[in-house]
């Protein structure tokens, strides 16, 4: 009896894969556990294990090939098997062009229609009534059936806007599952939450000062360097410990606000063709040399793309720091299903009055993002404050 | 409003009818000395005499002719059947005469007459006496079907019945004779043939049926709203003719439909309603048109096979669910 191997769903948010490369030829031998193929999810490349024995028949997906969750990519059985009958009686969705041979379609039907599409007359009136492609739509229903849902849901998406063709050649680059994750996140939190943005400029003399003290001695003993990225990170959580509402999620869909008692920062890392944000947990209860280690070991498994979709998943509030490119300050997109974030612009010489004197000093801006439907311009105004101080005066951050 | 048992209904439209028109008798199996085997026509005999309650011997095939005589020479006989399980010796005189006669005389004759009595499932009766007739009796032209739910439609719907120019079989049944409602006491209290009820407004599902069928689709609903969605309940009333405009507006809005009819599935009423939506609507559907019947076997007689052989609310609740694609 051949054994489908369908598209495995392999984080939370994961909505479809890219086959991007197969391990094994069809007609070897497998067990189960074996690693067969390697998916791109929105998250991260992981390996599709096999979860059972036998010989690969037919490698029904090709490389390349973008699969929802569920399509069949495999198909799994005793050497020489056949397995056209179980093709063709597949009931499973389709990888894209992979129809059975049984099913083709009469020579008059254009290419590629041959696969059985399952709409009910509702959707399908809708659909023309709209003018939207049911080919390239998925179906909800039982066997894949599109249904009034489906059509509702992609009425409900933002028109695409049309793209003018100017004749002129371009590079055409696949969007990544990545990229597409960063699409839909950051659109769905730029078009959900309402953001408004904080702004002050913080005086950081002190904590340069601070920062060389703490380095210069770890360079005699050998212990871990800190950034100024690190001591924000520490500063944010001390703030977030007194502000609860800025480390929350408005869940609208469980009529709840979360207030969490747990403070997990994520930290965007600029990777090389998108951004991701793994997550340093219990910033609280950790020193400024764990915070700084575990950091650095974060963005450096994120730059080779080692961190598990786990590393990335579950932050309380997320910073962004674009400093290091000289960028003075900017704003930045909420990271759902954080409530706010921070956006941390580099630290400047200016000259600045002091007892009415001009002098030399060191300013940082910092932005914070709120959502307001759940922090209000006063308590993201606090908490602004109290992280302000706590950068002034880095001293305090040891009460 | 009066509160009024079903088979009081029945009675007040009989007594009426009687009183308003002399032509109008009626004829049957216990129906005068007796009151009526379900006491339907309690009372009537000494009110309007024997000859106008007259009690007939057991052989169905012999009144229901002779009933039919009479109307063919201007009376407006009502023939009550002690149940219609027991109509089906009638069936020649239902079927070839009252259907057909009208069209075969081209019009020279017609059946002023109305067969009524008690219809479907009963209770331990078993097999022989739990038949439900309404997609028999509605698959000949030349009659109409009434299948009523409840005490005002008894009454509104058997007074324009009896005043029908042809052949009415009304179909009433023995569980709901005690059961009380409101019955409208407007004077002439008439309720047109072929027209349907909405019971129930809703966009989430259409649910359709009759007689005691209509109160497992109003129980659906009710567990259905309990879900958050918001069935329209339909009430057909008349099986033939049939108010296809009543269900196919409001299979229109809600696309989808669930159909619960007490009779056994084949060829049933459910099953024309079910290809008439299909023709008329199919544009309109998200989902297959499902339906709640009796099962495909005669009816049983253990009590824990009967419940499972009729039609349940739960099933249509979950019927409901399917078409709506929740679960």
């Amino acid at each position: 009896m051949p054994i489908a191997v369908e598209m495995p769903k392999m984080t939370d948010t994961m909505e479809e894969g890219v086959l991007v490369q197969w391990n094994v030829e069809e007609g070897s031998e497998i067990a189960a556990g074996d690693i067969i193929a390697q998916v791109e999810t929105d998250k991260a490349t992981m390996d599709v294990e096999a979860y059972d024995d036998g010989v690969l028949l037919r490698r029904v997906a090709a490389e390349g090939d973008a699969l929802p969750i569920g399509a069949l990519i495999a198909v799994l059985g005793t050497k020489g098997e056949n397995i056209e009958a179980f093709l063709s009686g597949y009931s499973g969705t389709w990888s894209a062009g992979a129809v059975p041979e049984t099913e083709a379609a009469p020579e008059s039907a254009p290419a590629g229609s041959s696969r059985r599409l399952k709409v009910s007359p509702l959707a399908r009136r809708m659909a023309a009534d709209h003018g939207l492609k049911l080919e390239s739509m998925t179906g909800s229903g039982p066997d894949g059936r599109i249904i009034k849902h489906d059509i509702e849901a992609e009425l409900s998406q933002p028109a695409p806007v049309a793209i003018p063709d100017s004749g002129r050649s371009y590079k055409p680059v696949r969007i990544t599952q990545m990229r597409k994750a960063i699409a839909r996140r950051l659109a769905q939190s730029k078009y959900s939450a309402p953001h408004f943005y904080l702004s002050v400029d913080v005086d950081m003399e002190q904590a340069v000062a601070s920062r060389q003290r703490l380095n210069s001695r770890a360079e005699q003993t050998g212990g871990t360097k800190i950034s100024f990225n690190d001591l924000v990170t520490k500063a944010c959580a001390a703030s977030l410990a007194q502000h609860p509402a800025v480390n929350s999620t408005y869940a609208v869909e469980h009529n709840e606000i979360r207030l969490y008692n747990h403070i997990d920062v994520g930290i965007a890392v600029a990777v090389e063709d998108g951004l991701v944000t793994p997550v340093v947990r219990s910033v609280d209860e950790k020193g400024l040399a764990e915070i700084a280690a575990e950091t650095a070991a974060l963005a450096k498994r994120a730059r080779s793309r080692e961190l598990k979709p786990e590393e990335m998943e579950g932050s309380t509030f997320t910073t962004s720091n674009l400093g290091m490119f000289g960028i003075e300050d900017f704003t930045a997109i909420i990271n759902p299903p954080n409530a706010c974030i921070l956006a941390i612009g580099a630290i400047r010489d200016v000259p600045v009055i002091k007892d009415g004197q001009v002098v030399p000093g060191k300013r940082m801006k910092i932005t914070l993002s709120c959502d307001h439907r759940v922090v209000d311009g006063a308590t993201g105004a606090r908490f602004v404050a109290t992280l302000r101080g706590y950068l002034e005066e880095p001293l305090t951050l040891l009460m | 409003m009066a509160q009024l048992q079903l088979r009081e209904a029945v009675r007040a439209a009989l007594v009426e009818e009687m009183s308003r028109d002399a032509d109008v008798f009626l004829m049957g199996e216990e129906v005068a000395e007796y009151n009526g085997a379900y006491k339907v026509s309690e009372g009537m005999r000494d009110r309007f005499g024997p000859n106008r309650v007259i009690d007939t011997p057991i052989s169905e095939s012999g009144f229901a002719g002779l009933g039919l005589g009479a109307a063919m020479n201007g009376l407006r006989p009502v023939i009550e059947f002690m149940t219609w399980n027991f109509a089906f010796v009638a069936i020649d005189q239902i079927i070839n005469n009252a259907a057909k006669i009208r069209y075969m005389s081209g019009g020279q004759f017609s059946f002023p007459i109305v067969f009524r009595g008690p219809n479907g499932a009963a209770g331990q009766l078993a097999a022989t006496h739990n038949t439900s007739v309404e997609s028999i009796y509605s698959c000949f032209p030349g009659l109409k079907v009434i299948s009523i739910s409840n005490p005002d439609d008894a009454k509104g719907l058997l007074k324009s019945a009896i005043r029908d120019n042809d052949p009415v079989v009304f179909l009433e049944s023995e569980f709901m004779y005690g059961m009380r409602g409101e019955v409208s006491e407007e004077e002439d209290y008439l309720i047109p043939i072929g027209k349907a009820r909405i019971a129930r407004e809703g966009d989430a599902v259409t649910i359709v049926g009759h007689n005691k069928s209509y109160w497992r689709a109003m129980e659906a609903a009710e567990m259905l709203e309990a879900d958050g969605y918001y069935a329209e309940v339909i009430d057909p009333r008349t099986i033939r003719p049939f108010d296809w405009d009543a269900v196919v507006s409001s299979v229109r809005k809600t696309n989808r439909l669930v159909i619960v009819d007490e009779s056994n599935p084949f060829a049933s009423v459910s099953s024309e309603i079910a290809f008439q939506v299909q023709s008329r609507c199919f544009d309109y559907l998200d989902a297959p048109v499902r339906r709640i019947t009796a099962k495909d076997t005669p009816a049983p007689y253990a009590k824990n096979l009967m419940t499972y052989y009729l039609p349940s609310a739960e099933d249509t609740y979950q019927a409901c669910r399917d078409v709506l694609y929740l679960d």
